[in-house]
């Protein structure tokens, strides 16, 4: 999937995915995709939490050796 | 319009000093409008300098007794000791302290200031209870800049509105 920035969030714990992404996403302009690698197994359900209530898109998350990634897209 | 967050944070360990600024970082980036109400110990987590945070295991028998270091079999075990053998050592809490803050740091945790420093730059409006500065004899310059004082009535004004009131 293409994506325009990527944001490595691997070794991170609660709650500094999520709030990297948001600081990641402000440099972002709307339509752009985030790409977010993470090693926190929390991280799945966080996403799509952190999605639902800011209406950025989660376009994927999938699993895969330990690391999740997640496609974001800005609103 | 953005949802609301009002925490009352009295506690002022290191162990407890994480619950309000992990939920305010979070619900601010979640585009919540937040504000903490800093009062009693909780006063501790706005010094400019918190190395005073400790955690205590005496009197906390939750509070797993792991090593942060060495081989697997040696960090899994749990090191059970009677509070009143802790109690006696001098130097216990600090070093336990040591131990605490070597685990957050293996685990990927950020750190109390890095938290904290995410509330401030993500907009998340604190407020130091005078009546408790008063009370420990603290000064405005022993904390952080871009925090207010203020009282209960400056606590309500916010709470009142708010959709989510939590008392850490």
């Amino acid at each position: 999937m293409n994506f325009d920035k990527e944001l490595d969030a691997r070794g991170l714990n609660c709650p500094l995915p999520i709030l990297r992404t948001k600081k990641t996403l402000a440099e972002l302009t709307a339509g752009q995709v985030l790409k977010i690698v993470s090693t926190d197994p929390g991280s799945v359900k966080d996403f799509q939490a952190f999605a639902k209530q800011t209406g950025n898109e989660l376009l994927s998350s999938t699993e895969g050796g330990g690391e999740f990634t997640f496609f974001m897209k800005k609103k | 319009m953005s949802k609301k967050l009002a925490i009352i944070a009295s506690k002022g360990t290191l162990d407890w000093a994480y619950p309000p600024l992990i939920l305010a970082s979070t619900a601010a980036a979640l585009d919540y409008e937040v504000e903490i109400f800093f009062t009693f110990y909780g006063l501790q987590v706005l010094r400019k300098d918190v190395n005073g945070l400790k955690v205590s295991p005496l009197g906390n028998p939750g509070m797993p007794m792991k090593m942060p270091f060495g081989p697997k079999w040696f960090q899994s075990i749990n090191w059970n000791i009677p509070n009143a053998i802790q109690g006696v050592i001098p130097g216990f809490e600090s070093l336990a302290t040591v131990l605490m803050k070597q685990t957050i740091a293996n685990n990927g945790v950020a750190s109390i200031e890095t938290l904290r420093d995410v509330c401030v730059e993500s907009g998340v409006k604190i407020i130091a209870c005078q009546m408790t500065v008063d009370l420990f004899g603290f000064e405005h310059s022993d904390f952080i800049d871009n925090i207010e004082f203020g009282g209960a009535a400056s606590f309500f004004e916010f709470a009142g509105e708010s959709d989510i009131t939590l008392f850490i």
